[in-house]
C-alpha cells in the first residue's frame, strides 16, 4: 500500500509490552501490600513487603518508559492534533475521577458532622447506649469515653487542629500552608503564561522551580504538623472520627501534593539539562529532606531553611542549565501537570475551609 | 501500521487493537459468567430443600458474596466493555480506541484482580462472606483476613474501570468520523458515553469506601465504628452512592444494544431517537440522588425516606419513555424473530417486570415488608438477567457474524433462547412469592413454608445453567464451522459497522469514512 496517500489519520501504536508489565507490577504491589498488612495484623514478620517494593519499583520503571515513549513519539511527529486532544480529554477526566475520590471523604465528614454525631448525642442512642454522650466538633470525647470512662479503648485527641482564632493565625501552620499552596498556583500560572509568550527558557524554568520549591515547603510544613499532632496533641489516625477524617483528608491531599510536585519536577528536569545537572538538583532535594527529618532537635525553621536552600539550588541549576523542550503550542506534559497542580490547590482550599476553619 | 495480528501469545499480551481487546474482554466475562454461575448453582443446590445438605453455612455465605461480586464486576461490566471495544470504533468510524495502550492495560488488570478475588477461597478463614454489598461492620470488625485481599482487588478493578471509561469518553468525543455529529451517533454509543461518565464519577467513591474499610481494619480509624464517633450507616451511604449508579452502569449499555437490534428486525428506524438520548441522560442524573432507597429500613429521618422515595419513582418516567419507544418502534413493523430479536423482545417484557417490582420496592412503607427478602432478589435478578445478560446475549448473536465472519445456527440459537427464557422465569418468578411470604435473602436453611417455591427455583436455575452451556457450544461451533456471513449480515441493519467486511478486518477506518 503506498503510504503517502494512505497515511493513517491517527497514530495507533504497534504492539506494546508496557501495559502488561504495568498490570503485573500493579498486581505485585497490591498482593504484596495486602499480605503485608495481614502479616502485620497477625504480628508476623513475613516477606510480603518485598513483593510490594518490587512491584512499586517495577511500576515506576514501567511508567518512566511509557512516558519516555510517548515523548519520543511526539518528537517524531506522530502525534496529530487529534491525538493530543485525546490526551487532554484523558487528563481532564482523570482529574474528575480524583475529584470524586475526595468527594467520598468530604461526604463522610459532612455526614458525620451533620447527621450521625447529632443522632449519637440525642434521644435513646445517647441516653441508653452511650451514657448521655454529647458531641462537639472537633470530637474530643468519643462515645466510648462517655460510656466507659477510664476503660475506654477508642480515645479522642487531647488537642485538635481547629482554627485557633484569627489573631493566632501567624503561628498557625495550616494558614501558612494555604499561603504556600496558593502562591504555588500563581507561580505555576506564571510559568505557563511565560511559556505561552514564547519564553520557554529561563523565565519558564524560574517560575516552575519556584513552584516545585513551594510544593516541597508545603510538604515540610505538613510533615511538621503531623509530627506535632502525634507527639504533642495526642491526635492520631485512631483518635476517633475527628482523627480519622482529619488524617485521611489531609493525608490523601498530601499524597496528591507529593505526586503533583513530582510531576512538575519531572517537567522541570526535562527542561533542564543534562543528566549531571538533573542528578545534582534532585540529589540536593533528597539530601535536604533526609537531613531535615533525620537530625534530632531540628526545629521547623531549620527544616524549612534546609529545604528552601535545596529549592534555591534547584532554581539556580534550572535557570542556568536551561533547555527548551516545551513550545507554546506543544507542552502537554507541563500543562497536564499544572492542571493537576491547580486541582490539588482547589482541594486544599476545600480542606482549609471544611477541616480547619469550620471546626 | 501492521496489516494483521502478531503471531503467537504475544498478540494477546501486547495487543493495542480494539478488536483483540474486545475479544479478550468478552471471553473473560464469559469465563467469569460460568464461575459466577457455578457459585449460583451451589446456592440453588443447597436451597433445593430446607435443611443443610451440601455446604456449611459459612461456605454458603462465601458463595452468595462471590456470586454477586463476580457477576457484577467480572461478568456484566467486562462484557459491556468488550462490546464497547469492538463496536464503538466501528460505529463512529474511528481507526481504534483513543488510547490503545491504556486499553490493553485496562483489560489485563482484570485477570489479575479476579485471580486475587477467587484466590481468597483458599485463604485461611475463607473468602469474603459478607455479601456483595460488604456492609460494615460485617466486612470490617467481623470479616475474615481475606477482606484485605478483597479490598485491593476492588481497588485495581476500579482502576481498570476508570481507565476503560476514560478511554471510551475520549474515543467518543474525539474520534468520530467527520460528519458523525453527536445526535447522529448510534444509541449504543450514546448510552456508553453516559455510562462511562457514571463510571468515572462513582468508581473513585467505591475506592474511597474500601479505603475507609482498610483503615478501620488495619489502622484503627473509626469511620464505621460508633464507639469512636463514626457510623456503620455511613458505610451504606457511601457504598450506595457508588452502588446505585453502578446498577445503571450495568443496564444503560443494554439499552443501547436493544436500541440497535429492535429497529433492524422491526425494519423501521428507532422511534424517538432524541427522546432516547435525553431519557438516558435523565436516568443517569437521577441515579445520583436515589441511593438511600436501598436503606429505607436503616433508620433514616422521615424527610430522607420521602425524598429518596419520590426521586426513585421519578426514574420510572424516563424508563417508561424508553419502553414506549421500543414498543412503538416495533408497532406495524415488518418483524422477524431471529435470535437477537427474541432476546431483545424478552428483554423489553422481562425488564419491565423487573422495573415494576422496583416501583413496588420504591414505596418506602411497603419496602419495610420487602426489604432483604427474596422479593428483592427476584427484583434485581429480573433487571439483571433478562436485562443485562439477555442484552449481552442478544448483542453477541447480533454482532458475532461481524466479528468472526460466520453465521451462527439459528435453530440452536432459538433453542438456547427458549431454554434460557423458560429457565430464568422458573428460577426467578417464584422468588417473588417466597419473598412476599417472608423468606429472607442470604440464608442457607429456611422454614419449610417456602420449600415448594425454592425447589421450583432450583430446578429453573439448573435449566438456565444448561442453556448457557448450549450458548458456549453455539459460539464455538459458529467460530469453527459456521457458514460464511455476508458483510451486511442482517437485511435492514444500519450503521457503519455493517459497511466493513465480515469478518471485520484487523484494522478498519484507517482513513475516516464519509458519513
Amino acid at each position: 500500500m503506498p503510504m503517502a496517500d494512505n497515511k493513517p489519520d491517527y497514530y495507533v501504536p504497534e504492539q506494546s509490552k508496557l501495559p502488561i508489565f504495568a498490570s503485573l507490577s500493579l498486581f505485585l504491589c497490591v498482593v504484596g501490600l495486602a499480605n503485608w498488612l495481614i502479616e502485620l495484623g497477625e504480628g508476623k514478620n513475613g516477606t510480603s513487603s518485598n513483593i510490594f517494593l518490587l512491584g512499586l519499583l517495577m511500576f515506576v520503571f514501567v511508567l518512566w518508559r511509557w512516558f519516555e515513549q510517548v515523548i519520543e513519539e511526539n518528537k517524531q511527529g506522530l502525534n496529530s492534533e487529534q491525538l493530543k486532544r485525546s490526551y487532554i480529554w484523558a487528563m481532564a477526566w482523570f482529574i474528575f475521577s480524583e475529584f470524586m475520590f475526595f468527594t467520598a471523604f468530604f461526604g463522610a465528614l459532612f455526614y458525620v458532622r451533620t447527621f450521625s454525631l447529632d443522632w449519637l448525642s440525642t434521644g435513646p442512642s445517647s441516653e441508653m447506649l452511650w451514657n448521655n454522650f454529647e458531641a462537639q466538633w472537633p470530637l474530643m470525647q468519643t462515645p466510648d469515653m462517655a460510656l466507659q470512662g477510664e476503660q475506654a479503648t477508642v480515645l479522642g485527641p487531647e488537642q485538635n487542629m481547629a482554627n485557633p482564632g484569627f489573631q493566632h493565625w501567624m503561628s498557625w501552620l495550616p494558614f501558612w500552608n494555604t499561603v504556600l499552596l496558593l502562591s504555588s498556583s500563581i507561580t505555576v500560572h506564571m510559568a505557563h503564561s511565560a511559556l505561552k509568550r514564547g519564553k520557554n527558557g529561563r523565565l519558564f524554568n524560574f517560575w516552575l522551580a519556584l513552584t516545585v520549591s513551594l510544593g516541597l515547603l508545603f510538604l515540610v510544613v505538613q510533615a511538621e504538623e503531623y509530627i506535632h499532632a502525634y507527639n504533642d496533641l495526642g491526635l492520631t489516625l485512631s483518635s476517633g472520627i475527628y482523627g480519622a477524617t482529619f488524617f485521611m483528608l489531609t493525608g490523601f491531599h498530601g499524597a496528591h501534593v507529593c505526586l503533583g510536585t513530582s510531576m512538575l519536577l519531572v517537567q522541570l528536569m526535562r527542561n533542564t539539562g543534562y543528566w549531571r545537572w538533573r542528578l545534582f538538583a534532585v540529589a540536593a532535594l533528597f539530601i535536604a529532606f533526609y537531613i531535615a527529618f533525620n537530625v534530632n532537635g531540628f526545629s521547623l525553621g531549620y527544616r524549612l531553611a534546609l529545604v528552601a536552600l535545596a529549592g534555591l539550588v534547584l532554581t539556580v541549576i534550572a535557570v542556568v542549565k536551561t533547555r527548551q523542550v516545551f513550545q507554546k503550542d506543544d507542552c502537554f506534559g507541563f500543562e497536564a501537570s499544572s492542571w493537576y497542580w491547580h486541582f490539588v490547590d482547589v482541594v486544599w482550599l476545600a480542606l482549609f475551609i471544611f477541616v480547619y476553619l469550620l471546626a | 501500521m501492521a496489516h494483521g495480528p502478531a503471531p503467537g501469545i504475544g498478540r494477546w499480551l501486547f495487543t493495542t487493537n480494539h478488536k483483540d481487546i474486545g475479544t479478550m474482554y468478552l471471553w473473560f466475562s464469559f469465563a467469569m459468567f460460568f464461575v459466577g454461575g457455578l457459585f449460583a448453582l451451589v446456592i440453588r443446590a443447597e436451597l433445593f430443600e430446607p435443611g443443610l445438605q451440601i455446604v456449611e453455612p459459612e461456605f454458603f455465605n462465601q458463595m452468595t458474596t462471590l456470586h454477586g461480586l463476580i457477576m457484577v464486576f467480572g461478568a456484566v461490566m467486562p462484557a459491556f466493555v468488550g462490546l464497547a471495544n469492538w463496536m464503538l470504533p466501528l460505529m463512529i468510524g474511528a481507526p481504534d480506541m483513543a488510547l490503545p495502550r491504556m486499553n490493553n492495560w485496562s483489560f489485563w488488570i482484570l485477570p489479575f484482580a479476579f485471580s486475587m478475588l477467587i484466590g481468597t477461597l483458599f485463604m485461611p478463614g475463607g473468602a469474603p462472606n459478607f455479601g456483595w454489598t460488604f456492609y460494615a461492620p460485617l466486612s470490617t470488625t467481623y470479616a475474615p483476613p481475606s477482606v484485605t485481599v478483597f479490598i485491593f482487588a476492588v481497588h485495581i478493578m476500579g482502576a481498570s474501570s476508570i481507565m476503560g471509561a476514560i478511554n471510551i469518553i475520549a474515543t467518543i468525543l474525539n474520534m468520530r468520523a467527520p460528519g458523525m455529529s453527536m445526535m447522529k451517533m448510534p444509541l449504543f454509543v450514546w448510552t456508553w458515553l453516559i455510562t462511562a461518565f457514571l463510571l468515572i464519577a462513582v468508581m473513585p467513591v467505591l475506592a474511597g469506601v474500601v479505603t475507609m474499610m482498610l483503615m478501620d481494619i488495619h489502622f484503627g480509624t473509626s469511620f464505621f465504628n460508633a464507639a469512636g464517633g463514626g457510623d456503620p450507616v455511613l458505610f451504606q451511604h457511601v457504598f450506595w452512592f457508588f452502588g446505585h449508579p453502578e446498577v445503571y452502569i450495568m443496564i444503560l449499555p443494554a439499552f443501547g444494544v436493544i436500541s440497535a437490534i429492535i429497529p433492524t428486525f422491526a425494519r423501521k428506524p428507532l422511534f424517538g431517537y432524541s427522546s432516547m438520548v435525553y431519557a438516558t441522560a435523565s436516568i443517569a442524573f437521577l441515579s445520583f440522588i436515589v441511593w438511600a432507597h436501598h436503606m429505607f429500613t436503616v433508620g433514616m429521618p422521615l424527610a430522607g425516606e420521602l425524598i429518596f422515595m419520590y426521586a426513585t419513582m421519578l426514574i420510572a418516567v424516563p424508563t417508561g419513555v424508553k419502553v414506549f419507544n421500543w414498543i412503538t418502534t416495533m408497532w406495524r413493523g415488518a418483524m422477524t424473530f431471529e435470535a437477537p430479536m427474541l432476546f431483545s423482545i424478552a428483554f423489553v417484557i422481562l425488564f419491565t417486570i423487573g422495573g415494576f417490582s422496583g416501583l413496588m420496592l420504591a414505596i418506602a412503607p411497603a419496602d419495610f415488608q420487602y426489604h432483604d427478602t427474596y422479593f428483592v432478589v427476584a427484583h434485581f435478578h429480573y433487571v439483571l438477567v433478562p436485562g443485562a445478560i439477555f442484552s449481552i446475549t442478544a448483542g453477541v448473536y447480533y454482532w458475532l457474524p461481524k466479528w468472526c465472519g460466520k453465521m451462527y445456527n439459528e435453530t440452536l440459537a432459538k433453542t438456547h433462547f427458549w431454554i434460557a427464557f423458560i429457565g430464568l422465569n422458573i428460577t426467578f418468578f417464584p422468588m417473588h412469592f417466597s419473598g412476599l411470604a417472608g423468606m429472607p435473602r442470604r440464608i442457607p436453611d429456611y422454614n419449610p413454608l417456602w420449600a415448594d417455591w425454592n425447589m421450583i427455583s432450583s430446578i429453573g436455575a439448573f435449566l438456565f445453567g444448561a442453556a448457557q452451556v448450549l450458548f458456549l457450544f453455539i459460539v464455538i461451533r459458529t467460530i469453527f464451522s459456521g457458514r460464511p456471513a455476508s458483510d451486511q449480515v442482517w437485511e435492514s441493519a444500519e450503521g457503519l459497522e455493517w459497511s466493513v467486511a465480515s469478518p471485520a478486518p484487523y484494522h478498519t477506518f484507517i482513513k475516516a469514512p464519509e458519513i
